[in-house]
């Protein structure tokens, strides 16, 4: 009798999924989705590793500003604003953690709410919109925007996607080099600090894609859970890089799915879905030993 | 010709100047010492001898079929090192970087050379563990066998038994003596002056003298009887 009752919820959602799987706009979403959790993933290890996991949100923030910034300005392509002006800051930050005035981490809680007041300000001095709360919340939160993506900015996702990828392959072993230690590496004449820049672009660029997904306050969470959890579970650079990607793909495989069959917020489901996989890989990381083998 | 000749050297930051006019050289066997007190420059003279910094005065001059960037480095470990999920085989072969250039991947000459230096410290065996398991003195063997993959000529040392337990300080410095005998160069900053006297052959001494010689020219000189008679005296004394 249960198990009837169960099948058939089963087959219910089943025919729920497949349904909405017919649209085009669900199928986007979960492509976009998928290339945005994976790509930030693959540099989240770097940036959890570098002690940088702060810097998504900062950067997130800055994009925040800057959308609301082009907002005001009432842009028709507001990613000629926010993507010059979140790379700008990328580098600028990860260029301060060496040898600044201002340390680091000081510096990107400084740019970081300073971004965020500006944009809120900004946005309601001169907002022409008539439902303002909305606006910033769902630039803050996600917004319902993933679910109408069109299809030249599903192939611009999807193509930088690719880039980000393949950057993150061919210098692989540069990336970790620089990540285990500048210094050395600089010392046997690797460019440390061109690959340092190399980062900071690429991360900005993956928070101007991911804003549109989980929203500017919850990008950070895509970019150091999976690398978290997946530190609790391996040892070695590479498992931890593969790990993390694949983990982060069906985490936000898994959100974007339960977020359209319950009706609920996408960016926020996705992270709590990581959350619960990172408090899973905690637990069998405890018990198996994991990491500390 | 030696394989670095420091000319005239000054070191320091921005526009204070730390240590002026420093010079000395290091040929092909030679094992030199730097000793100093905390804020002499010995940090600054490392940056600056491998070229992450660029001195304020002077130069350094490489020879004797040294690249420039051919100084295998054993840094002090860096708070990042400490959780770092990487294996012991990762670690070494990132020392080969240098010789990739823009190549993406290491080939099976630098998998190889990777390998021969595990074996060398002794630490094959470790090579699938992971490094923030390992002790103090098996992650300088790890560092060691990396510096080693960047260079046959010249190894500089930071402090490389701070923080290591009595015996693992000994094997350490053993295993040092060791490379130095098969022909490598060595530069070790310490603070360890009973140390350097005995495995060193030249002694560099920053503080407010600066002094570069043999051991036995450094032993008779002013500094060097300071040393010895504040050892007799029974005091402690901290390089």
């Amino acid at each position: 009798m249960c198990l009837k009752k169960a099948k058939e919820a089963v087959n219910v959602i089943m025919d729920k999924l497949i349904l909405y799987l017919e649209y085009p706009f669900v199928r986007y979403a979960l492509i976009v989705g998928v290339l945005i959790a994976l790509c930030s993933s693959l540099l989240g290890v770097t940036l959890v590793l570098k002690r940088f996991s702060y810097i998504g949100d900062g950067l997130s923030h800055v994009a925040f500003g800057a959308m609301a910034v082009a907002s005001v300005l009432r842009f028709t392509d507001k990613m000629i604003l926010i993507l010059p002006v979140t790379v700008i800051s990328a580098v600028l930050l990860l260029k301060s953690g060496q040898d600044a005035k201002i340390k680091g981490d000081a510096a990107i809680a400084m740019i970081s709410v300073g971004a965020l007041a500006f944009g809120y300000l900004l946005m309601n001095i001169f907002s022409t919109s008539s439902n303002l709360t909305g606006d910033v919340c769902s630039t803050l939160f996600g917004s319902t925007s993933i679910l109408t993506l069109t299809r030249e900015e599903v192939a611009v996702c999807a193509a930088l996607s690719v880039v980000v990828v393949l950057i993150f392959v061919f210098f692989y072993n540069k990336i970790f080099a620089v990540t285990f230690d500048e210094d050395f590496s600089k010392a046997i004449g690797t460019r440390a600090n061109v690959y340092n820049l190399m980062i900071a672009v690429v991360i900005a660029v993956i928070i101007v894609l991911a804003m549109n997904l989980v929203g500017s306050l919850l990008i950070s969470a895509l970019v150091i859970f999976p690398a978290l959890s997946a530190m609790r579970l391996f040892n070695n650079f590479k498992a931890v890089t593969i790990f993390s990607a694949v983990l982060s793909v069906v985490c936000a495989t898994t959100g974007i799915v339960v977020a359209i069959l319950a009706g609920t917020p996408v960016g926020s489901t996705i992270v709590a879905v990581d959350v619960v996989a990172f408090f899973l890989c905690y637990a069998v990381g405890m018990i198996t030993g994991g990491a500390s083998k | 010709m030696a394989y670095i000749t420091v000319k005239n050297l000054s070191l320091g930051y921005e526009s204070q100047v730390i240590v002026r006019d420093l010079n000395f050289s290091v040929s092909k066997g030679d094992y030199l010492c730097i000793v100093g007190e905390n804020g002499s420059g010995k940090s600054t003279l490392i940056k600056t001898l491998l070229h992450l910094k660029e001195p304020l005065g002077g130069e350094i001059v490489s020879g004797d079929g040294l690249k420039k960037n051919e100084i295998g480095y054993l840094p002090q470990q860096t708070v990042v090192q400490r959780d770092f999920p990487a294996s012991v085989r990762e670690i070494v072969l990132s020392g080969c970087q240098g010789r990739c250039g823009i190549r993406p991947f290491y080939n099976k000459e630098e998998k190889r050379l990777a390998y021969k230096n595990m074996e060398r410290m002794g630490i094959a065996g470790l090579c699938n563990c992971s490094y923030r398991n390992l002790s103090g003195g098996q992650k300088q063997r790890v560092l060691l066998a990396r510096a080693l993959c960047a260079t046959g000529k010249v190894v500089l040392l930071d402090e490389p038994v701070a923080g290591l337990d009595p015996l693992v300080t000994a094997q350490m410095y053993d295993l040092i003596a060791e490379l130095n005998k098969e022909g490598i160069s060595i530069i070790m900053i310490s603070h360890d002056i009973d140390a350097a006297l005995k495995y060193a052959d030249h002694i560099l001494y920053m503080g407010e003298k600066v002094f570069f010689g043999t051991k036995e020219e450094f032993l008779k000189s002013e500094l060097g009887s300071v040393f010895e008679k504040s050892k007799r005296g029974g005091e402690c004394y901290h390089g």
